[in-house]
């Protein structure tokens, strides 16, 4: 059983105009096992959540904690915090030339593991992943996202969860780009690795189709830097109806309307 | 583009090479970090004791054009290519171009070294000294484990020591020093000698023409596959040596080999000159390949001249990795003169701290149907400065002639710098021809994903660069790979804070 509690967590990105606060005092406790769906309107700062959470350098922590069972992520490097046992499965999985998938699991693997796995259980379990993600046996030759579609992309990043086995899965936009077929296999991916290890997820997430398949324990509405209402399964229902229109700010103004 | 790794064996030793790569095994990444600081900055920075090169003396003029040429009792036809050489060297300007040669001067290098009274016959006939430089290069151990099935060491100027396997030598392979050839084939090298890389041809080539010693004749005969490569080692060890060794190539009818050449040097605060030529010729629907590994230190002058002239349905391949050097020009060369012949260059230049790799390849097509393919790569790091030059021409009349030129430069900082000087002069219509290039940084974002991964960001940035140079790497014998790899890896030092 392992717990991660974010604590009144703030942080700044630098753009051109200037440094900007983006997450404004995020407070939340996932344990394992539980599904958490973070979902907000465009620009509040959810994707941002998860980034900084998994350690991007362009996202500088101001103030706060994220402890995972009681140590601090955010004083850690992303190497150490996947080691801790963190993952982030990412909206934009970036392209490594060169770098064949099964060169890239299997050292992320022996790096989070801390052992190198055995060849012939690990060739078994990774073809056996593939196979149920629906994932042509020659992407473990091809190089790490190179080419991939943005479905091909998202299927390899449920892949590297199912390797990897992390105590809590942060899935940033996982549905997003995905067509219907796509985004069931998909969620079945994720639905799998989450029964055989019992992680803790938090599902950052635009729309709710994708609840329909995994099936939130709670549901959290982010808006301008930090949680504003928490709720059941039910509260995903409500905002599939009315939308978010009653957690934008008023106007055009969203830098001052949430203080 | 090129087929694969000729000898079978190499498909076992390159599924150890992936797993190698793949770094999963702890021990070997202990192994690997403890080889790398025994390496410290650069691995081959030894000297050996050096009377023969501290009694040579330094400069060049047309006395020691002839004394080289009479030390070597050459007849007459060879000295007056030689003095052609050297009267080219000295009208021709300095080239206004490529890489800064202001601190150049012909005369502070030492033109001509003979380490040792004779060839040996084995390497147990060599000084310690020297034995054990090549011992510490591997060279003998490669030779006795057959990784090579000849093996050529030059030493300053003199091919010091020279096999090759015997049922080769059975087949008519010939495989012996450039002097050695020039007294016992004359009529063979007079054929071919300076054919293809004229004595005027460009200065540098010029002043090789001129005090040209050593380096490797090849001549294998119709049909005859050399299935496993051959292997130069080149090897400075006296300060401000000048080294010029010349190589000629002869793939008969129907033949293939594959030519491996590696280079490194002493450290020294003052500059060496490394101006070779390298000659090929390669008959109607035969193979030749040619692998550089040039590793030489970082107060080398690496200005060489390589040109092939490929014939009917003929094959050549350029394989030219350039790590090491203070200051390289190289333009891997082919011309494409009869029906079909086709060539591909892959490069590979490592810009670090205080280098310029000024490298690329030229592709001259002469004939209807004849093909080119040129892969570039360059990395630049520590303010660096990498260049890709390169010149694709197509002459009117070789109608269904293709080319495909693709140059990717990779910047691991932001005071490191790439440029890419395509030149491409089409005469004919009915070509095609393709160019692509890019330059890429190692991005946050790869870093970041790889790290979020458990990868640490050292491993992480030798992840992406060794990804990176791959599409070469692959193409070389198994040792040369990991050799180069762990080149890069090692020239990426410090290179992550």
């Amino acid at each position: 059983m392992s717990t991660l509690e974010i604590k009144n967590l703030y942080a700044s990105v630098e753009t051109k105009e200037g440094r900007k606060q983006i997450l404004r005092g995020v407070n939340l406790t996932v344990n394992s096992g539980e599904i958490h769906a973070i979902m907000g309107p465009n620009g509040s700062g959810k994707s941002t959540l998860a980034y900084t959470l998994a350690g991007h350098p362009k996202y500088e922590v101001d103030s706060g904690q994220a402890l995972l069972d009681g140590e601090d992520l955010l004083l850690m490097t992303p190497d150490e915090r996947a080691k801790a046992g963190l993952f982030l499965a990412m909206q934009y999985p970036v392209e490594v030339p060169g770098v064949s998938m099964t060169n890239f699991l299997r050292t992320a693997v022996t790096e989070v593991s801390g052992e190198a796995p055995a060849i012939r259980t690990w060739t078994k379990e990774l073809t056996a992943a593939m196979k149920q993600l629906k994932m042509d046996p020659k992407f473990a030759t091809r190089s790490v996202n190179e080419g991939f579609s943005g479905g091909e992309k998202k299927r390899a990043e449920v892949l590297q969860l199912e390797m990897l086995k992390p105590k809590f899965a942060v899935l940033d936009e996982t549905d997003s780009g995905l067509d219907v077929d796509a985004l069931r296999i998909v969620s079945e991916g994720v639905n799998r690795a989450k029964a055989a290890n019992d992680f803790g997820v938090l599902m950052v997430t635009h729309y709710t189709r994708i609840l329909k398949y995994i099936k939130p324990d709670i549901v959290h509405v982010f808006a301008d830097g930090h949680f504003v209402k928490t709720g059941g399964p039910e509260l995903a229902d409500e905002l599939e109806e009315r939308g978010y229109d009653e957690y934008l700010p008023e106007g055009s103004d969203s830098e001052s309307a949430l203080a | 583009m090129a087929d694969t790794s000729p000898n079978a064996a190499s498909d076992v030793e390159m599924s150890q090479y992936v797993a190698d790569r793949a770094r999963v095994n702890e021990e070997k990444i202990r192994q690997d970090d403890e080889i790398i600081e025994q390496f410290g900055e650069y691995s081959y920075g030894w000297h050996d004791s050096d009377a023969a090169g501290e009694a040579a003396k330094k400069g060049i003029d047309e006395q020691v054009v002839r004394e080289i040429s009479a030390d070597k009792n050459e007849p007459e036809w060879m000295l007056d290519m030689r003095l052609r050489g050297y009267r080219a060297f000295v009208e021709q300007p300095m080239p206004k171009w490529g890489v800064d040669l202001s601190g150049f001067h012909a005369q502070d290098f030492k033109y001509y070294v003979k380490p040792v009274g004779k060839q040996a016959a084995s390497w147990e006939d060599l000084p310690d000294d020297i034995r054990n430089t090549y011992d510490r290069l591997g060279i003998p151990e490669a030779e006795k484990s057959r990784l090579v099935s000849g093996v050529a060491a030059q030493y300053e100027s003199e091919v010091i020591y020279n096999s090759i396997q015997e049922d080769l030598a059975k087949q008519g392979v010939i495989f012996v020093d450039t002097d050695t050839a020039v007294r016992e084939y004359p009529d063979l090298v007079r054929k071919y000698f300076g054919t293809v890389v004229p004595p005027e041809d460009n200065k540098f080539g010029a002043l090789n023409t001129a005090a040209w010693s050593g380096g490797s004749f090849v001549y294998v005969p119709k049909g005859v596959h050399v299935d496993i490569p051959l292997q130069a080692y080149f090897r400075i060890n006296t300060p401000n040596m000048g080294q010029f060794e010349r190589t000629l190539i002869i793939a008969d009818e129907g033949s293939y080999v594959h030519y491996v050449e590696g280079c490194t040097a002493p450290i020294y605060s003052t500059d060496s000159l490394h101006a070779a030529i390298v000659e090929i010729i390669v008959e109607k629907n035969a193979r030749v390949r040619y692998t550089t590994v040039q590793n030489w230190s970082n107060n080398v002058y690496n200005l060489v001249t390589q040109r092939a002239y490929v014939r009917e349905g003929a094959t050549m391949e350029w394989v030219d990795g350039n790590i090491g050097s203070k200051a390289t020009m190289k333009y891997p060369a082919c011309i494409l003169a009869e029906p079909y012949a086709n060539a591909s260059t892959m490069s590979l230049g490592f810009a670090g701290s205080g280098q310029y790799q000024d490298t690329g390849a030229k592709m001259i097509h002469l004939a209807p149907h004849t093909s080119s393919t040129i892969v570039a790569k360059s990395i630049s790091r520590g303010g660096g400065r990498s260049a890709y030059r390169g010149l694709v021409k197509i002459v009117d009349g070789a109608e269904g002639a293709s080319s495909n030129v693709v140059c990717d430069a990779l910047l691991v900082d932001d005071f490191s710098r790439s440029d890419t000087y395509p030149h491409v002069d089409v005469r004919e219509d009915d070509v095609s021809m393709a160019h692509e290039a890019t330059v890429s940084k190692v991005s946050e974002d790869q870093l970041f994903y790889l790290m979020s991964r458990g990868v640490e960001e050292k491993e992480a940035m030798a992840m992406i660069v060794r990804g990176f140079v791959e599409p070469i790497s692959r193409e070389l014998p198994m040792e040369y790979a990991l050799e180069l790899n762990r080149l890069v890896e090692l020239q990426m030092e410090g290179s992550v804070g």
